[in-house]
This record gives structure tokens, C-alpha cells and sequence, in this order.
């Protein structure tokens, strides 16, 4: 039997040791009304037989489009450093790290990782993660309702709609009112966003670039919202973040990211990575693990976990929140990642993927009845409006092996014409190019 | 050991040169960052040989017996990590399915779902199950709000979650995070006491969450009693499936009456830790609940083609962004294929006989405070070497010289300098002996030279850390 390696002999004599006979007297309280009723698994097969099958899964996947989907979630090319470095069981197949003093290596690792997405974000302090990028924004919610113990909640209806409908389900429960600020067109309404803002809101949750790729300047609402006592809470993309105004210059208390952009194939939805960044003053309302630098009766530079009266294994039910687990060897992907690809490496993949999106706008706005819909700049995504419902074209250029991009009538009534299309250093200008011949043909 | 941004270099490339490109030709500057973010900029052996020395200072099961308790470090075999490395898998966008006309190409990875859904559905006896939470505390608090939406449709105007203090340790904050009051019951003899329970149940509760075995290691054995006092108000019977590995094929949580369950796969299904995550907690409920589960849910067409299903009116909605943590889940369907109904069996009885051997072994040497047959791991604690001035964490550190993980340490509450031991099933006997072996020689250290163990570890890169000048310096981040 796999894995196990008792063999009789030491299982005879480790029964003799307990004093009793046999391993069903070990389980003698389970008493026979308290038995399966049914155990129907199939048998056990060779460590090839069950590759052979999920070999012959996956091929049922079809991965050879060329593909422009984001929608938040994007393919960059991660380098093959970040797969040989954090696959070493010694940071794979441990835990967290609750005895520092063995654990120096993740340790190390999540403090360098909490330096660069400050960095990153230009942020004071960060967490070692949470799970994705919609539960950050959800916690960071949260953090604001607790710091301001106000309830209201003004949400950019250009965020994320995927993060909107999670924020709606987890506050269901709880005594909080969210409420959604249209988009103009595709642009976050930052005039409608300041008038919403009052003495009761709690917090205000915009995202730069927003749902529709278009890049703004919050300085002066995340001002307008401060005036008022409500945090301001922005989500980012981190590969963009190595151009653009920090949120930390914008005035943001609380940035948050989906980091999956940073070393993490798509896996289809996951593991992914929720960073979370914040200012000093809001640190102690952060949830999950949080690790800071200190040092031994020796003196020696060391790692552990600090700040733990915040958690639920210490506190329980008056924790920040119920989260124990980070996404740790993610956060260490993202580290390697943004190691090896450098400052000047990370700017690279930024700028040209900024570049094949603007080289794809323009392509695709050539074509007769396709307009542009994100207004103004934009980076590695944009909008479109097509002639006809998106969904049909996306059918239509799928059976030819191009997925165009996200249908936004998904999630924006009005909206069925729109497309949003996204690009990465991986789009070649030759891709491209077949995408608008394809639109064209299928357009006619 | 300097961090990589001491290590870093100004202008020394990575993998990628970066020329010829401007930005501002496309965005103006107003909104550009005005400074470089400080990102490191080393060469890439430099960063190989930085990751590499990190991973050196590091305990993994890989490397050491890592008996922690509550949370199952068995070995993660490694065939699993190529099945989630396939291409066919790994490419795969999140919203494909949700494309008229690309549900087609993603048949596979839905045929995982849909297959790892149903066996654990039958090893719990449960009647459907949501891949979606992405880590047992995820599940739990999954698992509560479905217990509310069921209330609410239901029209039951309940405020409160019994939780036992021998349950585990996040269940409080999940529950008071989804609305929910707690009230906290005492065990007595380390198990549920009934007239306590009976004493707190009224029509206000909305369920209980139990863990079974508990964090003590015992199998609460009355269950079936608990479940039946939990019935008469309406309330809910929630099963924290941390502990599962001890029962697979011995017990479905189905079968004796508990209405919604989680996983930790990253426990009971052998899907590495990874240093704290990424993890997977499936949660699996019995069928009044099934209305309520998150969207979207895969279902199965006649003609065998699988899709998502959003149309459930009455569900608690998106928990998370997908459909989970997808390439961890599929190393814990790997596991089951390749272990079989048997194999999860064999993988339960190993690790309850390993644990009670162990606890046997050591009786004579250590306070056992709830000394009897346990399941798949025990709660010793150091009382014995109170004394001596010797306390639970000296023996920890002990262990960790001589290259063992410790045990779980003060936890649960309910046993003074608890030290808690999951062997699992994977340890061979040899193992198990020379770590009792060891911990017996700490003990008598513990009589003849308790300073010894108070300066423990010892051979690691450093001793004991000042945990009270990090949480006052708060240096989170490198300043260099």
C-alpha cells in the first residue's frame, strides 16, 4: 500500500506495545451504528496509471488558442527560476512557521516578499498575503469598518465586477451597506464617487487600472474621502504598479492586488495571491500572518511572526479575522518572480505589454463599427465596442482558435457589445494582427 | 543572512535587458510613478544561490519528522506535483467556461471538478460538496454562512454557534465573522458533555461546530446522542474536517447526522503545505443545504459533456473569485486515484495505530492527561517537568536540535503546556522510536541539566528570538 511502511511484523508488535490486538480495537468507539454505510471508492492504481489519466484530462483542455482574455487574470511569462527555486521540499512540504528558529528560510522569504509589494505599491507595511485578491479587498473592508466602526461602503461599479459579487456575498451576514457608483462609459466616476462619500461611510473601494483598463489619478477623491474620515481602499495590478502612481502617492490607506500576475500560472482560478498592503496606522487592523525582523540572545539577525495578538488562534472569536493560513508559497513564487526578473525586468514586461494593447487598439479600432470604449489612457487592457454582441464574435473566433477577449455584457447590462481585451509581453504583434483579420472577416 | 536587497546592485540586469521602450509614449507622466519602486536588481545565479541558502534554514517534511499536531504533515508524494504542472491544466483561464462556445475547451479541468466532488462526497457521506474555499478556515466560514442562508430561507431567527472547547481553534472567529454570537461549552473527561450542551441548546442556536475526533485526539463517542438534542431545535451540526485522517473508511460524517463539512486537503489528502498555503477546503453538505451552495456549481449533461451551473436563486452567492484553488485540489484527486477506497482506509488505521504507539511509548515519562486509546494524535503535556523549570516550549526547542519539528505547542487551551503529536501514517516505525527516544532523553535532561534546555536550539542559524522587540519595533519591512 502506498505510503505506508509498517510492515506486519512492526505492526504486530506496535499493537502489543498499545496492549490491545487489532487496529479495529483502536477504533472500538466507533460503534457499529456510527459505521459506513456505503464506501464505494474505486481501487488504488500505479503512480503512471494516474498520470496516464489526468494526462488524457488535461489533453480533454484545449491550451493552444491564442488567448486575450484578463479580465484581471493574466498570462505573463514567468521565468523558469521560480518553479526550480520554490519546488525545494524544504519550502515546499513545510508549514507555517511557528518555530521560527527552523523556519529562517520562509521567514526571510515573506519579509523580503512584505518589502517588495510595498515597494511595489509604495505602501508602509504589508501582510504575508491572503488567499486572493478578492478576499484582500474584502478584508480590507473590513479593517475600515472596524478602524472607522462605521457600515457604509462606496464601491466604484468600474471594480472588478468577479470582486464585486464576492464583496455582496460575504456582507450579507453582516451589518454593512454597500453602495455602487455607476461607471461613465467605461471610467470610474470619480465625481459621482466623491458625492457619495459622507460622514458615515466607512470606506471607498476603487481600481486602477479599472475593470475596463483605463488608469486614473485618485489623489484628490482619496483627499475628499480623508476629509471625511473614510478609507481609501484601491486595488492594483503589481506588474503595471512598476509605472504607475503608486497608491502610496495617491493617498491610498489600504492598497490591495491580485498577484497573480507575479509568477502564478492561471491553473484555472487558482492558487492565487491576495496582497495586502496598508499604512502604518492601519496595521494593527490588518488581518492574517504578518512577519517582522528582530534578533536572538546573540544578536543575530532573525524572522518570526509578529503581531499575533491580531489572530484568531489567540484571540478567537475577537480576531481581526478568521483567516490562519496564508497563501505562503505563492507569496515566495511572487518574490522569485520579481528576484529575477529585476526592476528593469518587471518594467520590461510592463511596458510592452502597455505597448501590444496599444498596437491591438489600434488594429482592432481600424475595423469598420469598432469603436474604442475605455476612454482616455490605458495600459495592457481596453475595451471595444463591436457592431454586434460580443458573445457571438467570441464564438465565432473561438472555433478558429483565437478567444478575442471578455464579454462584458457578463456583468454590465448595456454593455453587450462590449469586449475587453488584454495583452502581455507573451502577444506577439503577428497574433495581433490575425486577431483583426479574423474580426474583420467575422464582422462582415 | 543578508536579504536580496542587500544583495542587489543597481543597474545589474536580470533575465531580461530592458531598452529602447518608453511608457510615456502611451500614458502621460501625471500618472506614472516618479521614482523606480526598488525592486532588487541581482543576476539570476545570484538569485538562484539566495533562494537556495534560504531554503537551507528551512525544516520541511521533506527533510524532517514534523509531527505537528492538528496538522497532518504527511508526505506529499511527488507524482502529484507533475499531474499539476500539465500544460493542459496550468494554461487554462478562469472565465473560459463562462464563454458561450469555450465551455468546450476546458472539458477536462471540469471533469476534475466534477470527480473530485464525488469521491469526496462518498468517503463523507455527504450528498454535494463546492471546491471553492480556498483554505479550511475558508471552508469553515463557507460552511457557517451556508448554516445562515439555510435559517434565513427557513425563517428561524437564530443567533448562536455552540462551539466546544475542544474544537479547533479558528472555528470562533469563523463563526463570528459570518454574524454569529458563540457560546463556548467545556468538556469534561476531554469529550462533549451533553448535560452542558443541554444546558446552552435552545431554539436561538442555529448549530454547533464539533471537531471529531476532537483536538485532544478523542473520538467524541456521543455523537449520536449530540446529534439527536441538535435536531430538536432546527440547529445545524457542523463537522470540522481537520481531523478527518483519522476516520477515512471507518466513519462517514454523512452517515451519523452532520449537515456540512469541510477538508483541509493540505492535511488529509497529502497536498503540500508549502510554508502556510496555498491550501483547499471543499465543503460538503447533506441535501437540505445543497439550494444554498456557493455558485457557480459544475453539473453533467446526459450526454456526459460537463458545464457550469450559475442558476441556483437561493445561494449565499461567490466565495471566491473562481472555482478554487484549482491546482491544488487536482494533487489531492491524484492522491485518491492513487490510493483508492482501501489505500484512504489503510491511511486512517496507520495513522491511529502510529499515534498510539507513541503515546503508549511515552506514558511512563510525560503527563498524558487524557490517557486512553486516542486516534490519530495525542496531547501530552510538559507538567511533569513543570518542576524542574523546564516548560513546554524548552522541549520544543530541544527537539528542533536535534532536527525534528516540534510538536504543536500550548494548544489546545484546555491543556496546560499542551504538546501535541500527529505522527501520520508516512513515518516508518524506526522513526517514531528514535524521536520517543529522544524526547525521553530530553525529559531526563530536564532533571539533570535544565539550563541545557533552556538555551535550546542550539545548532540552528539562530537561538530563540526576541518576539517582544519585534512586535514593538514593527520592522516589517527592509529598509535597505
Amino acid at each position: 500500500m502506498p505510503y505506508v511502511p509498517h510492515t506486519e511484523d512492526e505492526t504486530r508488535e506496535m499493537l502489543a506495545t498499545i496492549g490491545v490486538d487489532s487496529i479495529d480495537d483502536l477504533f472500538a468507539e466507533i460503534t457499529e451504528d456510527m459505521r459506513p454505510k456505503s464506501f464505494d471508492l474505486p481501487d488504488g492504481l500505479s503512480e503512471m496509471e494516474v498520470l496516464t489519466k489526468l494526462e488524457a484530462m488535461a489533453n480533454k483542455n484545449v491550451t493552444n488558442h491564442t488567448s486575450f482574455l484578463g479580465a484581471g487574470f493574466y498570462n505573463h511569462y514567468i521565468p523558469a527560476t521560480v518553479d526550480a527555486l520554490t519546488m525545494r521540499g524544504e519550502f515546499y512540504t513545510a508549514y507555517t512557521p511557528y518555530q521560527p528558529e527552523a523556519s529562517q528560510g520562509t521567514l526571510q522569504a515573506l519579509f523580503e516578499y512584505q518589502t517588495c509589494v510595498t515597494r511595489l505599491l509604495g505602501m508602509e507595511c504589508a501582510n504575508a498575503s491572503v488567499y486572493d485578491g478578492g478576499t484582500a479587498l474584502y478584508e480590507a473592508l473590513m479593517m475600515a469598518v472596524r478602524k472607522t466602526k462605521r457600515r457604509k461602503i462606496v464601491v466604484s461599479e468600474a471594480m472588478n465586477p468577479i470582486y464585486r459579487v464576492m464583496l455582496n456575498s460575504y456582507t450579507t451576514n453582516l451589518d454593512v451597506e454597500l453602495i455602487t457608483i455607476p461607471h461613465k462609459d467605461g471610467m470610474t466616476d470619480i465625481e459621482g464617487l466623491k458625492t457619495a462619500i459622507d460622514g458615515n461611510t466607512a470606506a471607498l473601494l476603487v481600481q486602477n487600472p479599472n475593470f475596463f483598463g483605463s488608469i486614473n489619478d485618485f489623489t484628490e477623491l482619496f483627499a475628499a474621502a480623508k476629509a471625511q474620515k473614510a478609507v481609501s481602499i484601491i486595488s492594483s495590478y503589481p506588474v503595471l504598479q512598476t509605472l504607475l502612481k503608486t497608491p502610496g502617492a495617491m493617498g491610498a490607506d489600504i492598497a490591495v492586488a491580485e498577484g497573480q500576475s507575479l509568477g502564478l500560472p492561471l491553473s484555472f482560478g487558482g492558487p492565487y495571491l491576495g496582497i495586502m498592503t496598508c499604512t502604518k496606522k492601519m496595521v494593527r487592523q490588518m488581518p492574517g500572518r504578518i512577519v517582522g525582523r528582530t534578533e536572538d540572545g546573540q544578536g543575530r539577525t532573525g524572522y518570526v511572526l509578529t503581531l499575533q495578538a491580531r489572530e484568531q488562534h489567540i484571540r478567537r472569536q475577537r480576531a481581526t479575522s478568521n483567516i490562519c493560513s496564508n497563501q505562503s508559497l505563492c507569496a515566495l513564487r511572487a518574490l522569485v518572480h520579481m528576484c529575477t526578473l529585476g526592476e528593469l525586468g518587471l518594467k520590461r514586461a510592463a511596458r510592452l505589454s502597455i505597448e501590444r494593447a496599444h498596437i491591438c487598439a489600434e488594429r482592432l479600432t481600424a475595423i469598420d463599427g469598432v469603436d474604442m470604449l475605455t476612454k482616455g489612457p490605458f495600459g495592457n487592457e481596453f475595451a471595444v465596442t463591436l457592431p454586434v454582441n460580443a458573445y457571438e464574435i467570441i464564438a465565432k473566433l473561438t472555433d478558429r482558435g483565437f478567444v478575442p477577449g471578455f464579454p462584458l455584457g457578463r456583468y454590465y447590462d448595456g454593455l453587450e457589445k462590449g469586449l475587453l481585451v488584454a495583452c502581455t509581453e507573451k502577444t506577439s504583434e503577428e497574433q495581433i494582427g490575425i486577431l483583426a483579420e479574423m474580426l474583420k472577416g467575422a464582422l462582415k | 543572512m543578508k536579504t536580496i536587497f542587500e544583495k542587489s546592485v543597481a543597474g545589474r540586469e536580470g533575465c531580461w535587458p530592458c531598452e529602447g521602450m518608453s511608457e510615456e509614449a502611451y500614458i502621460p507622466s501625471e500618472l506614472l510613478r516618479d521614482s523606480d519602486s526598488g525592486l532588487p536588481s541581482a543576476s539570476e545565479l545570484d538569485v538562484v544561490r539566495h533562494f537556495t541558502k534560504l531554503s537551507q534554514r528551512n525544516y520541511g517534511v521533506d527533510g524532517n519528522f514534523y509531527p505537528l499536531g492538528s496538522c497532518t504533515m504527511k508526505y506529499n508524494p511527488k507524482f502529484t506535483e507533475i499531474a499539476a504542472a500539465m500544460p493542459g491544466f496550468t494554461q487554462l483561464h478562469p472565465v473560459l467556461p463562462q464563454l458561450q462556445g469555450a465551455g468546450g475547451l476546458c472539458q477536462g479541468a471540469l471533469e476534475v471538478m466534477y470527480e473530485t466532488e464525488r469521491m469526496l462526497a462518498e468517503i463523507t457521506g455527504m450528498d454535494a460538496y463546492t471546491m471553492h474555499p480556498m483554505a479550511g478556515a475558508h471552508g469553515e466560514l463557507t460552511g457557517v454562512m451556508l448554516m445562515a442562508a439555510y435559517h434565513r430561507d427557513h425563517g428561524n431567527k437564530k443567533t448562536k454557534i455552540i462551539i466546544p472547547d475542544s474544537a479547533h481553534g479558528t472555528n470562533p472567529a469563523s463563526a463570528t465573522i459570518a454574524g454569529y454570537e458563540i457560546v463556548s461549552i467545556e468538556s469534561v473527561d476531554g469529550i462533549i458533555d451533553t448535560a452542558a450542551l443541554a444546558e446552552v441548546l435552545d431554539d436561538d442556536v442555529a448549530g454547533m461546530m464539533m471537531t471529531c475526533p476532537n483536538t485532544l485526539g478523542l473520538f467524541e463517542k456521543n455523537l449520536p446522542e449530540i446529534v439527536k438534542m441538535l435536531r430538536k431545535v432546527d440547529a445545524l451540526l457542523y463537522y470540522d474536517g481537520a481531523n478527518l485522517n483519522a476516520i477515512m473508511g471507518k466513519m462517514r460524517v454523512g452517515d451519523v447526522g452532520f449537515d456540512i463539512v469541510h477538508w483541509n486537503l493540505h492535511k488529509t489528502l497529502a497536498t503540500p503545505h508549502g510554508g502556510g498555503g496555498p491550501g483547499s477546503g471543499p465543503v460538503g453538505v447533506s441535501e437540505k443545504l445543497i439550494p444554498y451552495l456557493p455558485i457557480s456549481r459544475v453539473a453533467k449533461l446526459e450526454d456526459g459533456q460537463f458545464y457550469l451551473d450559475y442558476d441556483h436563486p437561493k445561494s449565499i452567492g461567490y466565495v471566491a473569485p473562481f472555482y478554487g484553488n484549482f491546482g491544488v485540489f487536482l494533487k489531492a484527486y491524484a492522491y485518491m486515484l492513487r490510493l483508492g477506497g482501501k489505500g484512504l482506509t489503510r491511511a486512517s488505521e496507520n495513522a491511529v495505530l502510529s499515534a498510539n504507539y507513541m503515546r503508549k511509548r511515552l506514558e511512563n515519562h510525560f503527563e498524558i492527561p487524557y490517557n486512553r486509546i486516542c486516534m490519530h494524535e495525542f496531547v501530552a503535556s510538559a507538567a511533569l517537568q513543570i518542576p524542574k523549570g523546564v516548560h513546554a516550549l524548552d522541549i520544543a526547542k530541544a527537539l528542533l536540535d536535534k532536527g525534528y519539528h516540534a510538536p504543536t505547542i500550548y494548544f489546545p487551551l484546555i491543556v496546560p503546556e499542551a504538546i501535541m503529536i500527529e505522527p501520520t501514517e508516512t513515518e516508518n516505525k524506526e522513526t517514531l522510536d528514535t524521536f520517543i527516544d529522544d524526547l525521553i532523553a530530553i525529559s531526563e535532561m530536564a532533571n539533570t541539566n535544565p539550563e541545557a534546555l533552556h538555551a535550546a536550539p542550539v545548532t540552528l542559524p539562530v537561538s530563540r528570538l526576541d518576539e517582544t522587540k519585534a512586535a514593538r519595533a514593527m520592522e516589517l519591512t527592509s529598509d535597505l
